[in-house]
C-alpha cells in the first residue's frame, strides 16, 4: 500500500519516459508537428555527417578521463591524511566537504568563471609569482581544465565515503604489518587499498556516471567554448533539444550517451570480480 | 631513536613506547600542516570571493589579498536590485516556493516508501527494490526530454509543478535508499511491543518509526534543500517567465544581461545565493556528513 506512490512515480516519471525516449530517438519531433518516424536516421546522422558529435564526444571522454581519477585520487589522499585520531577532524571534514555542497550551484560556476578570467584571481597569483598570465577561458588548450578543476575541487563527497571505509580497516592488520616491518607505502598499497576496493569501485562508478552528465560547468563557466573545446555532450544535447527543439535528435544523442555510460558501467562491474575484494569471500582479488 | 640504540633490547618496551609517542607527535604535526595547506588552497577562492564582494570593480582585478581596502556595500545594493524589473527578494522567494513544498512532499513520500520496503513483505518487493537501485544509476539526461514532453501535455510548463511533482512520488530514489538502509539498522522490538498494544501500521509509523528516523530525515531535508537550491537545468528548461525565476536562473541573467559585467555586484549576489545552503549545511553538518558516509550518497 505504502509503495503505491513509488510504483506510480517510477512508472510515470522513470520507466515511461525511458521507453518513450527510446521511441522518440527514431523520430523527428519539434513539439509542434507530431513525431514522424524516420528509422535510424538520427543515429546515422550522429555517426556519419554530424561534425559536432565526434568533437563533443572526444571532449566529454577527455573530461571524464581527467576528472574522475584526479577527483578520486584527491579524495583518497585527503581521507588517508584525515584517518587519524586528530582533534578537530570533524572541522576539517566539513571544510573539505563544503565545496561539494556548493560546487554544483550556478553561483559557484559564476565565481569560477571570474576566478579564471583574464584578470581573475588565478592570473593575479601567477603574476604575483612572476609568471605570465594565461587566458584560461579563451584558450582551447586550457579551457577544459577550468571545468576539470571545478569538479576535482568537489572531491569532498568521495572523500567522506573513503574516510568511512578507511576507519573500518581493522587496526590489527596495521599492527601486524608494522611487526613485520612493512613500510608506509607497502602498508598503504598492500593493506589499505585492497581492503577498500569495494568503496573505490563504488566511487569510480558513481563519479563516472556523474561526470558524463556535467552540465553547469560548461554551460556557465565556458559556455562550451572556445571552439567547442568544452562542448560536453550534455550541453550538446541540451542545445539540440531545448534551443533548436530537435527533440528526436536530442533523445538519440542522449541514448548514445546512455549506452556509453551503461557499457562502461558493465565493464566496471564485470572487471570488478578481478580486483574488488569483498571481505568474507574465499579468494581475495 | 637514540634511546632505542643505546639501551638495546632488554628495555625494549618502555623505550619503544617513547619512540612511538614522539613519532606519533611528529606525525600529527605533519598531518595538521598538510590538512591546513590543502584546506587553504580549497577554501581560499571562497574566502577571497567574500572579500571581493565588498571591493570596488577596479580593486577586484588587482588585489590578491582578500581584505578589501574599504568595505563597499554598493555591490550588494546594486546586485540585489538587478537589471531586471524584479529584485532578488522576488527570486529568493521563488526559490523557497520551490524548495519548501518539494522538501515536504519528498519527506512524506520517501518515508512511506522506505517504511514499506524495510518492514513489509509484499508482492514484487524484490523486483521493485532492484528497479529502485537501478534508477539511481540511470542518467537523468535520458529522461529529460520525454519528461518535458509529458509536462507539456499536462500543460504544466512555466509552473513549478514539473520541479516539485515528481518528488511527491518518491522518485528521488537516493533518499528512499538511504532511509531503507537506516531503518534496517533499527531493531524491531519497539514496533513489536506497539503492535501488541494494538497500534495499526500508520500509528506505528507516526509514533515510532518517524522519531527513530529523525537523523536520516534531517539528512534528506538538508540534501533536498541544497540540491534544489543548486538545481539549474530543471528551472532552465521548465520556466520561461522571468517573474517565476529562482535564484539560480536570476544569477545567470545577471551575467548575461549586459555586455559590461559589473563583476563586484555579480559576485556579491553570488555570495548571497550561497548563504542559505551554507547555513543549512553548518546547522546540520553532523548528521549530514555521517549520513553521506553511511549510505555512500553523492553530494
Amino acid at each position: 500500500m505504502y509503495v503505491l506512490p513509488f510504483v506510480i512515480g517510477v512508472v510515470l516519471f522513470k520507466l515511461f519516459p525511458f521507453v518513450m525516449s527510446f521511441a522518440l530517438s527514431f523520430t523527428q519531433y519539434d513539439l509542434i508537428e507530431p513525431p514522424k518516424y524516420i528509422g535510424v536516421e538520427n543515429y546515422r546522422e550522429i555517426f556519419t555527417t554530424d561534425k559536432l558529435f565526434p568533437k563533443s564526444l572526444s571532449v566529454t571522454l577527455m573530461f571524464v578521463v581527467l576528472t574522475v581519477p584526479l577527483r578520486l585520487a584527491a579524495a583518497l589522499m585527503v581521507a588517508q591524511i584525515l584517518n587519524f585520531k586528530l582533534r578537530g577532524i570533524n572541522f576539517f571534514r566539513s571544510a573539505f566537504y563544503l565545496p561539494s555542497i556548493l560546487g554544483g550551484s550556478i553561483a559557484v560556476s559564476i565565481l569560477w568563471r571570474f576566478i579564471f578570467s583574464r584578470d581573475g584571481l588565478i592570473n593575479q597569483i601567477i603574476v604575483a609569482l612572476g609568471g605570465t598570465p594565461i587566458l584560461w577561458l579563451a584558450n582551447e588548450q586550457y579551457s577544459l581544465w577550468t571545468i576539470v578543476l571545478l569538479n576535482v575541487w568537489q572531491f569532498g563527497s568521495s572523500m567522506v565515503i573513503f574516510l568511512a571505509a578507511l576507519q573500518n580497516v581493522p587496526q590489527s592488520l596495521y599492527e601486524a604489518a608494522a611487526m613485520d616491518g612493512a613500510g608506509k607505502g607497502t602498508v598503504f598499497f598492500r593493506i589499505t587499498v585492497p581492503l577498500i576496493t569495494p568503496v573505490i569501485f563504488f566511487n569510480l562508478v558513481m563519479q563516472t556516471v556523474h561526470a558524463f552528465q556535467e552540465f553547469n560547468g560548461p554551460y556557465m563557466v565556458t559556455e562550451g567554448g572556445p571552439l567547442h573545446s568544452t562542448y560536453l555532450l550534455s550541453l550538446y544535447i541540451y542545445e539540440q533539444s531545448f534551443k533548436l527543439f530537435n527533440l528526436g535528435y536530442g533523445t538519440a544523442l542522449s541514448w548514445v550517451l546512455f549506452v556509453l555510460v551503461a557499457a562502461l558501467s558493465a565493464i566496471a562491474f564485470y572487471s570488478s570480480r578481478y580486483w574488488v575484494y569483498y571481505a568474507g569471500e574465499k579468494e581475495g582479488k | 631513536m637514540s634511546a632505542v640504540a643505546s639501551q638495546g633490547s632488554p628495555h625494549f618496551d618502555s623505550s619503544v613506547d617513547q619512540y612511538q609517542i614522539r613519532r606519533d607527535r611528529i606525525n600529527a604535526v605533519i598531518r595538521y600542516a598538510l590538512l591546513i595547506a590543502v584546506g587553504l588552497v580549497m577554501l581560499y577562492p571562497l574566502i577571497w570571493l567574500i572579500g571581493a564582494s565588498f571591493k570596488t570593480n577596479a580593486e577586484i582585478f588587482t588585489q590578491v589579498g582578500f581584505w578589501p581596502s574599504k568595505f563597499e556595500l554598493e555591490p550588494y545594493v546594486k546586485g540585489w536590485k538587478t537589471s531586471t524589473e524584479y529584485t532578488f527578494t522576488r527570486y529568493f522567494a521563488n526559490s523557497f516556493l520551490i524548495v519548501i513544498p518539494r522538501i515536504i512532499v519528498t519527506v512524506i513520500s520517501c518515508v512511506l516508501v522506505a517504511y514499506a520496503f524495510a518492514r513489509f513483505d509484499f508482492f514484487g518487493k524484490k523486483i521493485l527494490f532492484a528497479i529502485m537501485v537501478a534508477t539511481m544509476m540511470l542518467p537523468q539526461i535520458v529522461l529529460r526530454i520525454p519528461q518535458y514532453i509529458m509536462f507539456q501535455q499536462f500543460d504544466m510548463i512555466d509552473s513549478y509543478a514539473p520541479l516539485v511533482l515528481p518528488s511527491a512520488f518518491a522518485t528521488d530514489t537516493f533518499f528512499v535508499f538511504m532511509l531503507v538502509q537506516f531503518l534496517r539498522g533499527i531493531p524491531r522490538d519497539m514496533e513489536e511491543a506497539a503492535q501488541m498494544d494494538g497500534c495499526n501500521s500508520l500509528q506505528m509509523l507516526w509514533y515510532i518509526i518517524v522519531p527513530l528516523l529523525k537523523p536520516a530525515i534531517i539528512s534528506v531535508i538538508v540534501f533536498q534543500f541544497i540540491w534544489t537550491m543548486n538545481d539549474f537545468i530543471g528551472p532552465l528548461i521548465y520556466l520561461s517567465s522571468v517573474e517565476k525565476y529562482p535564484v539560480s536562473l536570476a544569477l545567470k541573467l545577471s551575467i548575461g544581461a549586459t555586455e559590461e559585467v559589473e563583476w563586484n555586484s555579480v559576485i556579491a549576489i553570488s555570495v548571497l545565493a550561497l548563504v542559505p545552503s551554507v547555513a543549512v549545511f553548518f546547522a546540520a553538518q553532523r548528521h549530514f556528513v555521517d549520513g553521506v558516509a553511511s549510505t555512500g550518497l553523492k553530494g
